[in-house]
Order: structure tokens, then C-alpha cells, then sequence
């Protein structure tokens, strides 16, 4: 997927293992970005588990790699 | 304790494997194994185990057997709809492998009964439906320092991990706390791909017998998630989290606790 803002700068991202072009700064950008409601998921960024209360404030930079887990229940 | 005739029959494709042998049978017919929920990974985990001739497996599940549950649930059938699905479970596996004694429990595991119910288990196998349930589970196999075998699956998607409390992450390394009510669906709500459960018991079923037999690389500080619809895997490497509130250096969580309210009873 990728995405185009013009008033920012792209970053280049490596989520779930596919490349992306983000416009986010932050983990939390980068979720709304993807259109991914953050309580369903657990993110982690270059091997580190990112606090649910730290995504808005964890920046994201060039080269980041970002794994999103859903929570999944089911049995 | 020696093979009966019909044991090294039953038995013999893993017998002449190098990394089984008779040694590797006998670890599996005195290994005991908890298995948290009889619905769609319940099923396959327990079919498998009981098959390998994992000696001794309880069983806890407090639902019956509906029609709806047919569709992947691979142990009950239709004449058992309405009983109660560890009794079903328990006459299926009994059935396949006479050498397997299956404990069965219909009722919900909780704080207060949970410890005594699983203690004297060498592994716990989660296939449980609920949030509540997977943390309550969790946190015990934690405290008891009990390997826990973690499966999950919603609509396409399986993840299973090996939680090696201690040694490896726990289920709160990654997802720290349950997600608010309602907003994860269940597979009533949401549907699940009848097979997949399949996999996914599958997949938890192999860990459970490498961790038995002390052979190959189990899923610690590992989440393997599968894509149905891509027929994809997906490792990702999760580490210990240190300052995790039940296994990290300085737990908050020093008791059990039930996280029942709010959660309405989800359908496997």
C-alpha cells in the first residue's frame, strides 16, 4: 500500500515485511495511515514492543521495521 | 515399562524415527497435557496428541456441542449435539487411542481453580475463545512456570506461539493487556474458515510433541502467523518484555484475577 502527502516527508518503512512509503512521524500516524484502529493490535518497531501509551510520542524513521500483530481470540 | 505388541504396531512410524524411538514413545505416553478449551483448535490438538499417544490429557470446556460448532470441530459430531463437548472429545480421543486417559472438566477455568487444575500438567495447550480466558491462562502458566502452547484464529487468520515462562516472552510481552470489549470480534461474529483451526491445532499439536520429546526449535520468542487466503507464514520475533507486569523483574501482577467483566461469553 502506499501512500502520498505533500507536506511532509516520505518515509521509507518496512511493515509486516512489505516496503511501504509513509508520510507518518509517529507510530500512531502510521496506524491511522494503514486504517488500523490501535487498540486491535500490538506494534513492534525494530524488535522493541512499543506501549499502547507511547505511540503517539515513538517517531518513526527511515528504514524502520514495524511489525503489527492483530489480537486474534478465537478458538 | 515395555511396549505391549500392539503399542510398537500403534506406534511404529515414530518408533523408527531417530529423533522419537521407543525412548521418545515412552516420554509421550507419561507426558501429561492440559488442554484450555474442546472447540476448533481444542479439537485437532487433542485428536493429534491422542494419536501420538500422549499418555494423560484433560480436557476443560464448559460449552455443548451445537451444529454450528460441526463446521470445524473435528472431534464431536452430529449424534453428540447438546452434549457436553469435553465428553465428546473424551470419547473420540479414548476411541482413537486406548493407551491415551483423558480428564475431563466442563465448567470454566478461574482464578480460584485454575492453579489447582493444571499444576501437576507438564504442558498447557491454549485453544481457548475468550480474551479473559487466554490472559487468566497466561498469568497462571507464569506464576507455576508451567510451558504454555498459544493458538488463536479469527476468520483467515492463525497465530500460534511457545511461551516458556521465564526462558522466553509471555503472551503479555506482546499484548500487555486484553483489548477493550468488543472490540476484537469473536468467530461468532466474525466467522472463521472451517480448516484453518485445523492448521493451527496442528501446528500447536507439533510443538507440544517437540517439547515432550526435547527435539528441534519450538516457537520461544516467536509469533508465527498464517494467512489463509495468502497460504503465507509470518514469523515475528517478539522479545522478553523487562518490564512485563507478570514475568518482567518487577511483576505488578502478583495474583490471579478474573477479567470477566465486560466480556460478554464468546462463541468458538
Amino acid at each position: 500500500m502506499r501512500f502520498f502527502y505533500f507536506n511532509g516527508a516520505m518515509i521509507r518503512l518496512r511493515v509486516n515485511g512489505e516496503a511501504v512509503e509513509s508520510g507518518a512521524a509517529s507510530v500512531q500516524g502510521l496506524l491511522a495511515e494503514l486504517g488500523i484502529e490501535s487498540g486491535r493490535v500490538a506494534v513492534e518497531v525494530n524488535m522493541e514492543i512499543v506501549k499502547k501509551k507511547d505511540y503517539a510520542g515513538f517517531l518513526l524513521k527511515e528504514g524502520d521495521v514495524v511489525e503489527i500483530v492483530n489480537f486474534v481470540g478465537g478458538g | 515399562m515395555e511396549f505391549t505388541d500392539e503399542q510398537v504396531q500403534r506406534y511404529s512410524r515414530h518408533i523408527i524415527l531417530p529423533e522419537v524411538g521407543g525412548k521418545g514413545q515412552k516420554k509421550l505416553l507419561a507426558a501429561k497435557v492440559f488442554l484450555v478449551g474442546a472447540g476448533g483448535l481444542g479439537c485437532p490438538v487433542g485428536y493429534y496428541l491422542a494419536a501420538a499417544g500422549v499418555g494423560t490429557l484433560g480436557i476443560v470446556d464448559d460449552d455443548i456441542v451445537e451444529l454450528s460448532n460441526l463446521q470445524r470441530q473435528i472431534a464431536h459430531n452430529t449424534k453428540r449435539v447438546g452434549m457436553p463437548k469435553v465428553e465428546s472429545a473424551k470419547k473420540t480421543f479414548e476411541a482413537l487411542n486406548p493407551d491415551v486417559k483423558v480428564n475431563a472438566m466442563k465448567g470454566r477455568l478461574t482464578k480460584d481453580n485454575i492453579l489447582d487444575i493444571i499444576k501437576d500438567y507438564d504442558i498447557v495447550v491454549d485453544g481457548s475463545d475468550n480474551f479473559p480466558t487466554r490472559y487468566l491462562v497466561n498469568d497462571a502458566c507464569v506464576m507455576l512456570k508451567k510451558p504454555l502452547v498459544s493458538g488463536a484464529i479469527l476468520r483467515f487468520e492463525g497465530q500460534v506461539t511457545t511461551l516458556l515462562p521465564h526462558d522466553g516472552h509471555c503472551y503479555r510481552c506482546l499484548f500487555e493487556a486484553p483489548p477493550p470489549p468488543g472490540l476484537v470480534p469473536s468467530c461468532q461474529e466474525a466467522g472463521v474458515l472451517g480448516v484453518l483451526p485445523g492448521v493451527i491445532g496442528a501446528l500447536e499439536a507439533t510443538e507440544v510433541l517437540k517439547l515432550i520429546l526435547g527435539r528441534g526449535d519450538v516457537l520461544k520468542n516467536t509469533l508465527l502467523i498464517y494467512d489463509a487466503l495468502k497460504a503465507s507464514f509470518r514469523r515475528v520475533k517478539v522479545p522478553r518484555n523487562p518490564d512485563c507486569p507478570i514475568c518482567g523483574a518487577h511483576p505488578a501482577i502478583t495474583k490471579l484475577e478474573d477479567y470477566d467483566a465486560g466480556y460478554c461469553q464468546l462463541g468458538g
